[in-house]
């Protein structure tokens, strides 16, 4: 066992964890929050690969990395947008659900959803 | 088993739990929290994986820019809880834990069975090092080898804060987002909110300078100035601009404005696109990551503070 090793079972673990949040929390904010986690886990699985690619000189391999870095402003961004929906879905509607019957309470034509 | 090792199965320990309690927490205020923690816990994993960029990265970006943007959402979201109704049944739920079981089985599988020669593009990296003038290999990477990824970044950076705007209602558009902070001169809020800016933008264009060579860089950077400036928002001592302010538009153009010159003088005067010539390698570098930073900064704070609310007082 070596520290890559334990931390890519670690991120085996959380990925797992936030598929499971995102498919089975009703709630939208959960869903996102489970995203993210679901995220993580993925990047850190990079963060052992890159880790394994150690040569001498440098700790890491630096290109697993800096993708890592670039994904995780990207994240932030779609995690932005995602929250930014839905305040204002909550606002329009004054429910945060993603049924689909929900938007009947809005005022619109539940017919056209 | 060493004192390190024994180190990183309890933190990877710690953090499955952490992460298990944020998807069981009830209540959506609390599983936030427990995000947050989770994010800091990363960063010490980050570190121990030889990546302090990326644990930077991670304290500051997945810690505590999401945190709060997640925090935020959940205490405006309080009210809605969703109904017993709507909550998955036990057949639904039991197939989510098979399918997540399954994945994280198949990816243990794939961490044990790495092959023992990895591939890896460190030593070229290293070798190349020299043609930038930078010591840091990361920033080699994002500013040098693989500029086009960055720059593409910067873009969808500019994009989720149009998509963000763009649920603004017509007659605010060009306002300034979010509430008004209401100001409480003698708060606690108020009070860090003039002590730590002075100090939070030292370290953030230290850490923007020293990327050159060491853990650091334009991200990391422009993350602690954007929590800096969100900050002062917060405790109401400055009032969100409106977004259709020019100087503000001009901040949020710098950096791929300034990257997308350099790169087209490359294809002008130079080899390719991006391609920098190696006497002006590291100046060209440090003006596009100077850009840069003003630019993450501004877009960050903006990406937090959400779409437009209030018409511009006249």
């Amino acid at each position: 066992m070596s520290t890559a090793i334990v931390f890519g079972l670690c991120a085996a673990g959380a990925a797992g964890l936030g598929l499971y949040g995102l498919i089975a929390d009703p709630h939208p904010l959960r869903k996102i929050l489970a995203f993210n986690v679901l995220g993580t886990g993925v990047f850190l699985l990079f963060g052992v690969v890159a880790r394994r690619g150690a040569v001498p000189g440098l700790g890491a391999d630096p290109i697993p990395l800096a993708l890592v870095i670039t994904g995780m402003v990207v994240a932030f961004s779609a995690t932005a947008v995602a929250i930014a929906l839905l305040l204002q879905l909550f606002q329009a509607t004054g429910a945060a659900t993603l049924r689909a019957d929900a938007s009947a309470d809005a005022g619109t034509d539940p017919a056209d959803t | 088993m060493t004192t390190a090792l024994m180190f990183d199965v309890g933190l990877a320990m710690l953090i499955v739990a952490v992460a298990s309690w944020t998807t069981a927490a009830r209540e959506a205020f609390a599983a936030v929290i427990g995000f947050v923690v989770y994010g800091l816990l990363l960063a010490l994993v980050w570190v121990r994986l030889d990546a302090v960029d990326v644990a930077l990265t991670e304290a500051a970006i997945g810690g505590g820019l999401t945190g709060t943007l997640l925090l935020g959402a959940a205490a405006r979201l309080r009210a809605s809880e969703v109904p017993a109704s709507e909550r998955p049944g036990a057949m639904l739920r039991f197939a989510a834990a098979l399918l997540s079981a399954a994945v994280t089985a198949a990816l243990t599988t794939a961490v044990l069975l790495l092959p023992d020669d990895t591939p890896t593009l460190a030593q070229p990296a290293a070798d190349k090092a020299a043609a930038t003038g930078l010591g840091n290999p990361v920033t080699n990477v994002l500013m040098a080898f693989r500029a086009m990824d960055t720059l593409l970044e910067k873009v969808v950076l500019l994009l989720a804060l149009v998509g963000v705007w763009s649920l603004a209602v017509d007659h605010v558009w060009g306002g300034r987002p979010g509430p008004r902070y209401p100001v409480e001169p003698h708060g606690a809020l108020a009070f860090l909110a003039r002590l730590l800016p002075p100090v939070g933008i030292v370290v953030g264009i230290y850490i923007l300078w020293v990327g050159a060579d060491h853990p650091g860089g334009a991200f990391q950077g422009g993350t602690i100035l954007a929590a800096m400036w969100v900050l002062v928002m917060m405790a109401g001592l400055s009032d969100a601009p409106p977004v259709g302010n020019r100087l503000l538009r001009l901040a949020l153009l710098a950096g791929p404005a300034v990257f997308l010159i350099v790169g087209l003088g490359g294809l002008g005067l130079g080899e390719a696109f991006l391609a920098y010539p190696v006497a002006y390698a590291k100046p060209l570098i440090l003006a596009i990551e100077f850009a840069m930073t003003l630019t993450i900064g501004a877009t960050l704070g903006l990406l937090l503070a959400g779409p437009p609310k209030r018409r511009v007082g006249r």
